[in-house]
């Protein structure tokens, strides 16, 4: 009985570990690369007219994030306009496999434009491919996917934009000189990662040489472990100026701590804010500035630049243009990205004047 | 563990004390823990120990504390009650919605509110493990799917956030009585409470019976039915305060809030002495084990120890406490067998 | 005869027969269900679930239960990217990451069998510690350049319609079936099961199988991590998160006593698959995520509070028509 159930178990053990060795050729890092996607070899027609009933998904990184509904509230009123179909579909988490059953489920249903913010660039690679296969037109906004499997990506601003936003507004809070620290998303959000990465740059430069960035943490997006970790950047360096959270979640986790703490008018908040959940702190004089693009008009252009590519009017190559709306025309830039435009800050004066 | 045992053996002739100091001695591991835990971070960070800090920590603690105590209760049943983190969730989007739209509505309105929430959700998982005689893992396994897809649903998507509340439903959170936070005025009321139930009181002395033999409770004519239902309803219940706690602390509330909680929760119990096979542990011992995870993970940050480790060294203490416990068991059975053979 | 009627009659039976149902049902009602791509994400979909529901459904049937499952295949997804960039082959890498998988399997049976700890408190522990040690190897990075020979199969079909990965799962379920249900092996786990005391006079190494069943356990988490790592090319400490509630829901959906002693194999593949099947067409019909979340607890719950039900109201007729048949034989 023991002899046989264990050479049972052997048995199955084996197998597993044969099967994890079934091809022994030695492929290391490197050695090759990933498989691209389709070339598109399409002719773009500029004068080509928008379809109308085009069917447009939009599938933000997850679904319960205010800043992903105002974003693809922009794209429902262009496809309004646009009198295609509007649909919305996410996962209740941000984790990085969880997009895919969606895109799946999305080319089953055969639409025409997938509008997507990548949780994780490669992840979705595959299924987004197949999409495209399937004749649907990827718009990635907001979180990059990577570049060999999206048409076009609509960028809020460019990164070298925001990064030197992001350090002007802390060296003018700091005062020009002093510690400053960094709250972001998830260590490897793409867009967060690629801003603090200028701002570091930026900090190089002679007019900010007395700024020192003591340390970089991250509040993964999640307004609990954002509050913790602020209020751990605080207890390990008294003398912070600044605290940097270029993410939404970030910025109003740490104004709220700071604005119940005795830390309050001692360490200055900035970063990218929602006007609507910052407006609070900016009164009670917490925060005095911060900036974001208007996010409804990322939804807005990517819905227009969906469009265009169904109809045929680009096919994503640098130098197409294309009208969107009440935004105007956009020039499609090097690896098929779209520039919104330059950030808006924020301040008293102003922010009643927003409301997203 | 040593001394333990010789403690035993001087006090051969009174069996119930020494079992009662074994029990204490497990408390006092997590003492010494948290003392040397903390003296070491003091000492490499004076800030650690200032009044800010504490006062953090303090926070942080409660409401893991408040879930704790109601876990503790339903694991000395010999159950375990996996939905408290999406009966928190529930709870604390069910009463910042109705703050948001009723701004004048008093504090205790809110709280008396999030209690009853948890209670039913505590009646429906007590009476499905009772009378439909499922077993409260799979029946807190599917509410905890079941609680939250409820939340999710009712949500979708939507946020209420802290400038939608009223000021002073934020305001009860952060501020004290006589300078300890209201939040851990609770948490140490609802520790006390509970603790003196289980301590002192008739149903507390049932529910410990029930832990240790199910079958043995049941012949000596205890209440099985009435007494499961009130652990699930307090761990409910307080699951559902906890949840009044999250959203007056954070403000910002959606459908994910606690999230994964119930790990947390189910470690700080482990974690603080009580027996998973049940009948065993106190609730201070479970409050105990909630400051010990809150201060590994403020320590951690505070002593510039890659937060990557956190998880890992709260997993490592599980597993460590577990073997605590069986340590303990083993040598108490054996002390017993060997004063029977005296006799 | 009687035997048929009981088989018919049993859990198992009734969940494969909801699945089948289930599956003509969606393929009829709901729009692209049935076609073939359709059919390849549902295998992709739930390939990991029904890979560690097999070994896991043997645990459960010895009355155990293994909640580290998901954390062993974030380990393993997390040490497979890290050698990966140490510049390893990935056809080391692979074997390598399954005898991981086996080894953080063997602590766990360690834990349970040698030092004799509640398996279900042990294995929270580790849920925690091998999550936290991903952490610890990978952080927060993600690595997503593994070679294009296996992500593309790993994803791929034989020819358009059998996904690739369907033979390994197909290979492994059925030796997991012949092992369960047609060995002297797979009977001991029943005898396990059913009463572990009298399993031990009986001559069975209790202690040993159990070890050994926490090993299986681990090298095919570690194999499941394997294969999500090159199913999303992406290797990252978060991957499979949760991923034991499902596995447990499958199993227990599949008619295994969460007490141990009953259930089959074919039970489980239909739960995993009725779970998948439902998911999918459910998105397909644009239900949200959310209400997914309630199905599957209430399916959960159902699933034990059924039975106990039917069990109940039959004992409870069988009751009365032996008192009806006292009277009667006595007049």
């Amino acid at each position: 009985m023991r002899i046989h159930s264990t050479r049972a178990l052997a048995v199955a053990t084996a197998s597993l570990l044969t099967l994890g060795l079934a091809a022994c050729g030695g492929t290391s890092k490197g050695d090759e690369t990933g498989g691209a996607g389709p070339a598109s070899t399409a002719q773009a027609d500029p004068n080509a007219a928008l379809k109308e009933g085009l069917k447009i998904a939009f599938l933000p990184k997850q679904l319960n994030n205010p800043y992903s509904d105002v974003l693809a509230g922009g794209g429902e009123v262009a496809v309004g306009e646009l009198k295609g179909e509007y649909k919305l579909v996410g996962p209740n988490d941000a984790a990085a496999s969880s997009q895919v059953s969606y895109i799946n489920t999305l080319i089953q249903q055969q639409q025409d434009v997938i509008g997507i913010a990548a949780n994780d660039p490669n992840a979705v690679c595959p299924s987004l491919n197949q999409a495209r296969q399937a004749g649907i037109k990827i718009v990635s906004f907001d979180s990059d996917a990577s570049k060999d499997c999206r048409d076009v990506f609509i960028n809020q601003a460019t990164t070298q934009g925001i990064g030197e936003s992001l350090a002007k507004m802390a060296n003018e809070l700091a005062g020009g000189e002093g510690e400053i620290a960094i709250l972001s998303a998830t260590p490897n959000a793409t867009n967060q990662n690629a801003w603090i990465k200028v701002v570091e740059a930026e900090l190089q430069k002679p007019e900010n040489s007395k700024l020192k960035l003591v340390k970089t943490v991250y509040g993964n997006d999640d307004d609990q472990k954002s509050f913790q970790e602020a209020q751990g950047l605080l207890q390990s360096y008294p003398n912070l100026k600044v605290i940097v959270s270029p993410t939404t979640v970030g910025i109003a986790a740490a104004a709220r701590y700071v604005s119940s703490s005795n830390f309050k008018g001692k360490v200055a908040i900035t970063g990218l804010g929602l006007p609507n959940q910052m407006r609070e702190y900016v009164k009670d004089g917490t925060v005095s500035k911060f900036s974001l693009w208007v996010p409804s008009d990322i939804g807005y252009l990517a819905a227009y630049a969906g469009a265009a590519l169904a109809s045929g009017q680009i096919t994503g190559a640098a130098g197409e243009k294309f009208t969107a709306g009440k935004l105007g025309e956009y020039t499609i830039a090097a690896d098929g990205e779209i520039v919104l435009g330059p950030p808006t800050e924020f301040t008293a004066q102003n922010i009643d004047q927003f409301d997203f | 563990m040593s001394v333990a045992v010789t403690e035993i053996h001087k006090q051969d002739q009174k069996p119930g004390r020494s079992l009662g100091y074994v029990f204490r001695q497990r408390e006092m591991g997590i003492v010494l823990a948290l003392v040397a835990l903390v003296a070491y971070t003091a000492i490499n960070q004076s800030r650690f120990l200032s009044s800010q800090s504490i006062r953090d920590i303090l926070l942080n603690t409660a409401i893991l504390a408040v879930l704790a105590s109601g876990m503790a209760v339903v694991v000395i049943t010999r159950h375990i009650d996996l939905s408290v983190g999406s009966v928190l969730g529930l709870s604390a989007f069910a009463v910042a919605t109705v703050m948001q739209h009723n701004q004048d509505l008093p504090m205790v309105a809110a709280l008396a509110l999030g209690l009853g929430i948890g209670a039913v959700a505590g009646v429906v998982n007590g009476a499905l493990v009772h009378f439909g005689n499922v077993p409260a893992l799979v029946v807190t396994l599917g509410t905890m799917y079941a609680y939250r897809g409820l939340t999710y649903s009712w949500a979708g998507g939507q946020q209420v956030t802290a400038d939608e509340v009223p000021r002073h439903f934020l305001r009860f959170a952060n501020s004290d009585l006589l300078g300890v936070p209201w939040l851990v005025i609770i948490a140490l009321a609802v520790i006390a409470g509970v603790g003196v139930m289980m301590r002192n009181y008739r149903i507390g002395r049932e529910l410990y019976a029930m832990g240790s033999s199910p079958q043995a409770a049941g012949l000596a004519g205890i209440k099985i039915a009435r007494n499961t239902l009130v652990a699930f309803v307090i761990s409910g219940a307080l699951a559902g305060l906890g949840g009044v706690l999250y959203a007056s602390r954070f403000g910002t509330v959606d459908a994910a809030s606690g999230n994964g909680y119930e790990l947390q929760v189910v470690a700080a119990v482990v974690v603080g002495g009580v027996a998973v096979f049940g009948g065993s542990g106190t609730i201070w011992g479970a409050g105990l084990g909630a400051l010990l995870l809150t201060v590994i993970g403020s320590a951690l940050a505070v002593l510039d120890i890659n937060q990557f480790w956190q998880q890992a060294i709260v997993g490592a203490l599980i597993v460590l406490a577990i073997g605590a416990d069986r340590l303990v068991a083993v040598r108490i059975a054996r002390s017993l067998r060997k004063r029977d053979s005296h006799v | 005869m009687s035997e048929l009627r009981g088989r018919l009659a049993s859990w198992d039976s009734a969940i494969i027969g909801v699945t089948v149902l289930v599956l003509i049902g969606a393929s009829i009602g709901v729009e692209n269900f049935g076609n073939s791509s359709n059919f390849t994400f549902l295998i992709l979909d739930l390939l990991p679930i029904a890979l560690i529901a097999l070994p896991m459904t043997m645990i459960v049937i010895t009355g155990e239960i293994d909640l580290s499952v998901a954390s062993t295949l974030g380990l393993t997804s997390a040490i497979m990217g890290d050698l990966w960039n140490r510049g390893l082959t990935i056809e080391t890498i692979m074997p390598l990451c399954v005898l991981a998988g086996a080894l953080l399997g063997a602590v766990n049976g360690f834990l349970i069998n040698r030092l004799g700890l509640p398996s279900l408190a042990v294995t929270i522990g580790t849920l925690a510690l091998y999550r936290g040690l991903a952490l610890v190897v990978l952080g927060d990075a993600a690595v997503a350049d593994f070679p294009w020979t296996y992500t593309g199969w790993v994803t791929g079909t034989i020819g358009g319609a059998v996904p690739n990965v369907l033979i390994i799962l197909v290979v492994l379920a059925v030796i997991a079936g012949v092992v369960l249900h047609a060995t002297p092996f797979g009977r001991s786990l029943f005898a396990i099961g059913a009463n572990d005391q009298a399993a031990r006079f009986s001559g069975i190494n209790v202690t040993r199988t159990k070890f050994w069943l926490y090993v299986v356990s681990g090298a095919v988490a570690g194999l499941a991590g394997v294969l999500w790592t090159l199913r999303y090319s992406s290797a990252r400490a978060d991957n499979g998160a949760g991923l034991e509630l499902a596995v447990v829901a499958a199993v227990l959906l599949g008619g295994v006593s969460i007490f141990g002693g009953k259930g089959s194999l074919w039970g489980v593949l239909s739960g995993v698959l009725l779970l998948a099947a439902l998911q999918n067409a459910l998105r397909l019909q644009d239900v949200s995520g959310q209400a997914l979340n309630i199905v599957t607890g209430v399916l959960l719950i159902a699933s034990v509070l059924l039975p106990n039900i039917i069990t109940g109201t039959r004992n409870a007729l069988q009751k009365r028509r032996l008192r009806a048949a006292v009277p009667a034989q006595s007049s």
